[in-house]
């Protein structure tokens, strides 16, 4: 079997007693076809929560619920608890532009603004009111850049078309545009899949350091990513939640068979 | 992890040089050159079509780009023209005597009746109005160059036959020599025709112009513009962004499609019946086109809002929506930016339409004979295709060239407009 890279202070980590998020007896359908079925997960402050599995078995969709960009779908109906901070999110007093800006999220695929590098970052703060002078804006706009580790590579030409970035870049300037609205939790649905290999990387070191401040969901389709990065993985496979726990455990002691076979690339 | 299955490959392998491959080939290649023979034969019937419209338009209209014009002495004789009141004039004594100067061989009066007849109608009135705005100019004696009048006109473009029997012309020996004296004295000159754009409608060909017909079409499109674009766009994103999708969407979805295939003259009918027989506005009003041609541009702005929306990649707007923009925010700040270029060619094109429209136009009333340009939309006007209707109607000789020239006068503001959509879009179409 592969030699699963282990971060050595993670190997004994439990869901802290207050979960940064957690969902409660989620169940999800689009239209009449459920997606996923009673899934109990909790994702803890200050670490990397993976989310694996085979394509089609809701990773995304559980994704999608944390931050309800799923409200977007028509069809979609979500069911269960989702709490942000011991709060749910589904309550109807809960303003989901607000949510939206706490829970920030990174796509498979980069999609900048087709605008500039900087009014790519400089957006999300200036709708949320965030920087009420130019100065404070700059600074939250070179901070983030900062943060997600591009600043360097771009600092000559922050007017230029975010879109002439190469991959990679993009995704980091995403990044940086979630990290500018000072989000909590930051869901990245497979960042690196459009991505080469050194590109990854360096995302992966990204997510490393933004664990520091940020509590992050990243669903990866690569287990070896999942190894790299995260410090709680959680087994999807056909819409149901199969088994989640400390990263290690999950690669090296797996409880249930379906999760045996995924890790050791039986299926998937 | 599946194994690709490799045993049976081999055996599947096709050989490209067997007898039925190689006629396959052969017929794949004759499918491929018939279609591209058909493309080009169904291009080269359109271009055929459209030259030969585009010709026999201008081999009629381009007379219509010339007038024939006569220069003669006029002397404002303080007697006939009141210095305290220039319009109150003998103008057309002046004129009669500036004519009969021009010829001072002729002393009956037939001849002389004739010989004013040279002379457009119009003449007074031109004369006037340039007292009127010198007044200096009375009790002198200065030269002005008149139009001549419609018949001399066609002579003068060989319209007329000078050598056929003269009961099977507009003009007698008699007349003809007249006029030809004044040719032989150099008197005569074809000069560009800009009372064709500058004046109003007219009996007398010679001096009928557009300006009434595009001052009354750019005032109705004016009008179609400010309420379509707005109400279409609203409407669209309303309908593509807000709207639950349910029966009742469905059917104004429907109805929408259907009222852009509805032919223009129903809308014509509706004008009539609800804009000037129920609120009672003005027949023949631009007011009234412009709304008529508004409701039939509203669907054609509204389908292209919606299709230009959803052109917009997915991905920008789930990342607005990702870093919690609202609706409305997503909606100005990233879809119309990037939807507009494709939104405003659509609507150009629509407006073109809209400028071609002649139905409709002519059931409101708005092909009334009109010697001036309408000076606001309650007044009556014509427009463009109304105006080309007019005259195609007109028995005079020298409408049959108008007409032609005014087709080409609409056709080039058509061309003008999708230029402009042309131009529109690739300068705001995103590069990047
Ligand atoms: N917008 C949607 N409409 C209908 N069905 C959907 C939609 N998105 C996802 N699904 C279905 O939900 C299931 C889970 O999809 P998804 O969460 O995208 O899987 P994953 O991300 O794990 O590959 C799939 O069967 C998929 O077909
Ligand atoms: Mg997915």
């Amino acid at each position: 079997m592969t030699q699963w890279t282990l971060d050595p202070e993670t190997r004994t980590t439990e869901p802290a007693s207050l979960p940064k998020m957690r969902g409660e007896n989620v169940n999800v359908f689009y239209g009449t076809k459920q997606a996923l079925f009673d899934v109990n997960l909790a994702v803890p402050e200050h670490q990397v929560t993976a989310l694996i599995g085979p394509s089609g078995c809701g990773k995304s969709t559980f994704l999608r619920c944390l931050n309800r960009m799923n409200d977007t779908i028509d069809i979609a109906r979500v069911e269960g608890e989702i709490t942000l901070d011991g709060r749910s999110i589904y309550d109807p007093k809960i303003d989901v532009v607000e949510l939206r800006a706490q829970v920030g999220m990174a796509f498979q695929k980069p999609n900048p603004f087709p605008k500039s590098i900087f009014e790519n970052v400089a957006y999300g703060p200036t709708i949320h009111g965030r920087a009420s002078a130019k100065a404070d804006l700059e600074q939250i706009v070179v901070d983030s850049l900062r943060k997600a580790g591009l600043y360097e590579e771009v600092k000559e030409r922050l007017h230029e078309p975010g879109t002439g970035l190469s991959g990679g870049q993009q995704q980091r300037l995403c990044i940086a545009r979630a990290i500018a609205v000072a989000p909590e939790v930051i869901l990245m649905d497979e960042p690196c899949s459009a991505l080469d290999p050194i590109a990854t990387a360096k995302i992966e070191e990204l997510i490393d350091e933004l664990r520091e401040n940020f509590t992050i969901v990243i669903v990866t389709h690569s287990m070896q990513q999942a190894a790299r990065v995260s410090q709680r993985t959680a087994f999807f496979h056909l819409g149901v939640l199969v088994e989640e726990g400390p990263t290690s455990e999950i690669f090296t002691s797996p409880n249930d068979k379906r999760t045996q076979d995924y890790v050791t690339g039986r299926f998937g | 992890m599946i194994e690709p299955t490799t045993t049976t490959r081999a055996a599947a392998r096709i050989d490209w040089n067997s007898g039925t491959a190689r006629s396959l080939r052969k017929k794949r290649y004759a499918a491929d050159r018939r279609l591209r023979f058909y493309g080009i034969a169904a291009i080269s019937i359109a271009v055929l079509l459209l030259g030969i419209l585009l010709t026999s338009l201008v081999s009629t209209g381009y007379l219509a780009f010339v007038q024939t014009h006569v220069t003669m002495d006029v002397a404002i004789d303080p007697e006939q023209v009141p210095v305290d009141n220039p319009a109150e004039g003998n103008y057309r004594a002046i004129v009669a005597d500036a004519v009969q100067r021009l010829f001072p061989d002729i002393d009956g009066r037939s001849e002389l009746r004739n010989a004013v007849g040279i002379v457009t109608n119009g003449a007074q009135v031109m004369l006037r109005n340039q007292v009127i705005s010198d007044p200096s100019l009375i009790g002198k004696t200065f030269s002005i160059q008149v139009p001549v009048s419609d018949p001399y006109d066609q002579l003068y473009k060989d319209v007329i036959d000078r050598d056929l029997p003269e009961n099977r012309r507009r003009l007698n020996d008699e007349q003809i020599a007249l006029f030809e004296t004044l040719e032989d004295r150099g008197l005569i000159e074809a000069k560009a025709n800009w009372a064709l754009l500058f004046n109003a409608d007219s009996r007398f060909p010679e001096l009928a112009g557009l300006a009434g017909a595009i001052v009354g079409s750019f005032y109705a499109l004016l009008l179609c513009f400010v309420i379509s674009f707005p109400v279409g766009i609203a409407a669209a994103i309303y309908l593509e962004e807000f709207a639950p999708k349910n029966r009742w969407t469905d059917l104004i979805e429907v109805n929408i499609n259907n009222l852009a295939a509805v032919p223009s003259i129903i809308f014509g009918l509706l004008g009539l019946a609800v804009f000037i027989q129920v609120f009672g506005l003005p027949r023949s009003a631009p007011l009234v086109g412009g709304l008529v041609l508004a409701l039939m541009t509203l669907p054609t702005i509204i389908i292209v809002t919606r299709n230009s929306l959803k052109a917009v990649p997915p991905s920008i707007r789930e990342a607005a929506l990702g870093i919690g923009a609202s609706r409305h925010e997503v909606i100005l700040h990233h879809l119309l930016p990037l939807a507009i270029p494709g939104i405003l060619t659509g609507t150009i094109i629509g407006m073109a339409q809209a400028l071609g429209e002649t139905a409709p136009l002519l059931l409101i009333g708005m092909n009334a004979f009109l010697t001036s340009p309408p000076g606001g939309i309650m007044e009556p006007a014509t427009s463009l295709p109304t105006q080309i209707f007019i005259w195609a109607d007109s028995p005079e000789r020298g409408f049959v060239s108008r007409t032609s020239a005014a087709i080409l006068v609409l056709l080039g503001f058509l061309i003008l407009m999708n230029a402009i959509a042309i131009y529109l879009r690739s300068k705001l179409e995103r590069k990047w």
